[in-house]
């Protein structure tokens, strides 16, 4: 069996991909991200082996998408900028700005191994092949970034 | 302790699907703007069904009537011509409105540039053949056999025709047994009927 017609692995995989990226790159970049990840993606997509995980293929791609759109936004601060409240993108309807902003604020694995988890449902293996770590750390990440986030998320 | 903070995780995807379908919306005209599509495919709506219609940057390559199957059609074109494959009907205007003028009864010729990349050999020469039969007429098993340069090979060009990736354009249905007799066609003889009526070659049923 040969890769799937672009199409159908874009119709499969597009939205965990999207809340994905709304989810560590916010709101405002989410779009932008999106746009990179699957133009990447169409780019090189006919090199690659039939026999791949393609969700977790493409997630990879959104998650090194989100750490340069992160690192463009921290280039592009200034001391005199507005505060961090502001700044912070929207968080999605219905969800706690307070843990938004705290997801947000992890170190860029632990934010990831968290919302693969808990946003796009992956298995730890999955997440540490997304995130380019070994099974142990992606453990230690996400647990980490979960005994942060508990500790200093208060309602 | 942990229950409210899963549970608050949880709601994070909540909603935002016209976002998500806007970006999806972007995403196809950039690849297209981009020219990073190999092949572009349409689903056009006609009397005798709805066609899938795919073109690559050459021209159009595959035309297949609702039987055949979107997807597997797809995946024959992903697996033969190119994976980066995407519904994008913008890129297929052109064959679009031929196609819909045609059934309108307001088209005798189309003006599209072909891929032939599907075909090969003796198939390719039998269909190139059949390509130039003219609206309002025909030709035989054995006229067309001839054209292709084997005018014995009468079976290998009834399986040419009957693999022909771009019915109605490329005019098979033209195609008839010596002595008149209809023969057979890819989508069904009912198909082959309503095309030759439509070009004036049977006589429209009461």
């Amino acid at each position: 069996m040969g890769l799937p017609p672009f199409q159908r692995f874009f119709d499969e995989h597009r939205h965990a991909v999207h809340r994905f990226l709304v989810a560590t790159a916010g709101r405002d970049e989410a779009d932008d991200c999106f746009q990179e990840t699957f133009i990447a993606a169409l780019r090189a997509y006919p090199r690659l082996d039939p026999g791949s995980n393609l969700g977790g293929w493409v997630l990879t791609i959104a998650h090194r998408k989100a750490i340069d759109a992160h690192r463009a936004r921290g280039r592009r601060a200034t001391p005199t900028a507005e505060p961090p409240e502001h700044a912070a993108p929207a968080p999605p309807d219905g969800f706690d700005p307070a843990l938004w902003r705290l997801v947000r604020e992890l170190p860029p694995k632990q934010r990831a191994a968290v919302v693969l988890r808990h946003v796009a449902d992956l298995p730890h293996r999955e997440i540490a092949g997304v995130i380019g770590c070994s099974e142990d750390a992606a453990r230690r990440n996400l647990h980490e970034g979960l005994s942060r986030l508990r500790k200093e998320w208060t309602r | 302790m942990s229950d409210a903070l899963d549970r608050e995780l949880g709601r994070l995807p909540a909603g935002d699907h016209r976002a998500a379908d806007a970006a999806a919306r972007r995403f196809t005209e950039r690849a297209l703007e981009d020219g990073l599509l190999d092949l572009a495919y349409a689903h056009v709506p006609s009397p005798l069904g709805d066609l899938l219609v795919a073109g690559t940057r050459r021209g159009l390559v595959r035309l297949s009537y609702a039987e055949d199957g979107t997807e597997k059609v797809l995946e024959r074109l992903a697996a033969s011509v190119s994976p980066r494959i995407m519904e994008a009907p913008a890129r297929l205007d052109d064959s679009r409105r031929q196609l819909e003028e045609y059934f309108a009864g307001r088209r005798r010729d189309f003006e599209m540039p072909l891929d032939w990349t599907l075909t090969r050999g003796f198939g390719r020469r039998v269909l190139q053949a059949t390509a130039r039969i003219p609206f309002g007429g025909s030709g035989t098993y054995t006229t067309i056999a001839g054209a292709a340069g084997s005018p014995r090979a009468m079976r290998a060009t009834g399986n040419a025709l009957g693999a022909n990736p771009m019915p109605i354009v490329v005019p098979c249905h033209r195609v008839l047994r010596h002595g008149g007799g209809l023969g057979g066609y890819t989508g069904g003889l009912h198909r082959k009927r309503f095309l030759l009526q439509l070009e004036g070659l049977l006589p429209a049923e009461l």
